[in-house]
């Protein structure tokens, strides 16, 4: 009997990625909490990956916050996503790329519906003609935008300023890959790796150098849980699945977080706040937390831009502890500069070191 | 009104509940189930059993709010139930009929619509920073304040597009792109939906002697942080 190698399962789910030639849909919460992400992503794609891909103002929401706390129906996200599909006929493409691991799930979801209920696909063409006067066809290709830095990883890494690599040690550097739950777990077959063994982050560790870390809760959701983190009252749902995950890979002690959906970027980068105010408690090393990146911002910090450039001031865990490890040069005065040069007003400080 | 009649017409429920054998992996992987009063097995069992008394009480209760929908249980079900889909079609009913606002939890929808829902036709997404702070969101933390009191200077550095027109990250949305949401909310039910949850929470607001008028009011308060 042959034996069962479990690291290679993530094999036999691959999925289509096209070339080039991308619509690009940008995230509700990527673009207010890590502002300088998606523009990072497009230069990659345009400046380093020479790829065409459209960014376009008409662009909205594709509302799935919204549809997954109850207050609209699935029939408006999917005459929204419609909406999206039709201004990506009208803008020339016919690869949809997709910043939002919830929207991408719901993108997935509308084209899967419309298959097993095909009434449905009527329903929503009827209603978007007759809310707008659009038509629209489907997408040849859907992907996530972290699926198009895993497609073109090998490129990236020929292109690489630094590795993750300590480059006092010479050691990888330990790393924990968070995938958002709906990037496979609603329709495996659509994620790189499934559900089960998700690859499409732990395949850009293994390229660029690092080391995977597999701890008990890997594959354990962050908490968002939507209705749960928008009230106030109901937060500590959030915040107990995500110490959940935190506590699990503590002792396997991590240098890093890579997290591919932007609300659980947010959750592993956030909470890790609130755990060190309501409890003292610190995860990464002399006070620091565990940094915690989104995939184009760990692709931009090895490419070579400047941290500060692109963002990573505004974690609430502090990269320092990373960027030393990596050997990335960077000014630390720069990091609090506004667009005219001027030194701003430092961030409050508190128990979690942020500087 | 039959309520399992009701749930039958919702293709979510539909393409949710197959049958269900109760062998409790879904309660097993599911993060609800380890902090909250609630367990998804339990949930099908009595949509299931389809006893019209049974589902009322049901669609009263704070459980089926504590879903967080990350839909691990379509991932798991060995039957091919995802009872995070029978919970959509719960809700969706449970404001249908105005059910929701004999809950604690149910009667906080108010506050989702009148932050995510109201941003959604104000901005064209579900949230935009000027409409976030400490005081309502305080997990930001001292770099949200930071950038908070020095976004222009930030987000100009950032190469963003904040509070602009045109493209790029947090432009504004054109006053056209907002119209075709609105009339796509019109014509799909979600407007009706957004409606019935200001309608029904009025009434809940009345019987409790509560202050309620429009956005950050008494009783959004109330709702919000208790």
């Amino acid at each position: 009997m042959q034996p069962i190698i479990k690291s290679k399962s993530w094999e036999s789910y691959q999925k289509h990625i096209a070339e080039d030639n991308y619509y690009f849909a940008r995230s509700c919460i990527r673009q207010n909490f890590f502002p300088a992400a998606e523009g990072l992503f497009l230069d990659i794609m345009h400046n380093d990956l020479h790829k065409d891909i459209y960014d376009d103002a008409r662009q909205t929401t594709c509302t799935g916050i919204a549809y997954h706390s109850g207050i609209i129906p699935f029939e408006t996200t999917m005459g929204v996503i419609a909406r999206q599909f039709s201004l990506m006929n009208e803008a020339g493409y016919e690869n949809f790329a997709v910043s939002c691991v919830t929207s991408f799930g719901l993108y997935t979801e509308t084209l899967e519906t419309w298959k097993e209920f095909p009434e449905k696909e009527k329903e929503i063409r009827d209603a978007l003609l007759r809310a707008t006067g659009r038509t629209f066809e489907i997408p040849k290709n859907l992907v996530h935008a972290s699926d198009l830095i895993y497609k073109f990883r090998k490129e990236i890494s020929s292109k690489l300023k630094y590795r993750l690599v300590n480059n006092k040690t010479g050691q990888p550097l330990k790393v924990v890959d968070h995938i958002g739950c709906h990037y496979a777990k609603i329709f495996p077959k659509e994620g790189i790796g499934g559900a089960e063994f998700p690859y499409v982050l732990a395949g850009l560790i293994d390229e660029w150098g690092g080391s995977q870390v597999d701890y008990p809760e890997r594959r354990h959701c962050c908490g968002f849980g939507f209705r749960q983190y928008l009230l106030k009252s109901n937060r500590s749902y959030s915040v107990s699945n995500t110490k959940k995950k935190l506590d699990s890979m503590e002792p396997y002690h991590p240098d890093l977080i890579i997290a591919n959906c932007p609300g659980c970027t947010f959750f592993l980068d956030r909470w890790q706040y609130v755990i060190s105010e309501i409890e003292g408690k610190v995860y990464g090393d002399n006070g620091y937390g565990i940094p915690v990146l989104t995939y184009e911002e760990l692709a931009g910090l090895l490419l070579g831009y400047n941290p500060w450039d692109i963002g990573l001031q505004l974690h609430q865990v502090a990269v320092e502890p990373l960027l030393n490890k990596l050997g990335v040069k960077y000014n630390p005065d720069d990091k609090y500069k506004g667009r005219s040069g001027k030194i701003l007003n430092l961030p409050q400080q508190s128990l979690l070191k942020m500087y | 009104m039959e309520l399992l009649n009701e749930l039958k017409k919702d293709f979510r429920f539909v393409e949710g509940f197959k049958a269900c054998i109760s062998c409790g992996t879904c309660t097993a992987i599911c993060p609800a189930a380890e902090f909250r009063d609630y367990d998804p097995r339990i949930i099908t069992e009595i949509v299931q059993r389809g006893n019209e008394d049974e589902l009322e009480k049901l669609l009263k209760s704070d459980t089926i709010w504590f879903c967080g929908e990350c839909l691990s249980c379509k991932t798991r079900c060995p039957r091919g139930n995802t009872p995070g889909y029978i919970i959509q079609s719960l809700r969706a009913l449970s404001i249908k009929t105005g059910f929701f606002i004999f809950s604690e939890q149910g009667r906080k929808q108010l506050a989702i619509k009148r932050t995510v829902g109201d941003h959604i036709l104000k901005y064209g997404y579900c949230v935009y920073l000027d409409e976030v702070d400490t005081k309502m969101y305080p997990e930001q933390g001292p770099v949200w304040d930071w950038l908070k009191e020095n976004r222009f200077e930030i987000l100009e550095r950032l190469n963003t597009n904040y509070n602009k027109t045109g493209k790029g990250t947090l432009r504004l949305t054109s006053e056209e792109s907002l119209s075709d949401l609105k009339k796509i909310f019109d014509e799909t039910g979600g407007t009706e939906r957004l409606n019935l949850i200001e309608e029904y929470s009025q009434k809940a607001a009345e019987k409790m002697g509560i202050e309620f008028s429009e956005g950050k009011d008494e009783y959004f308060m109330e709702i919000y942080e208790k």
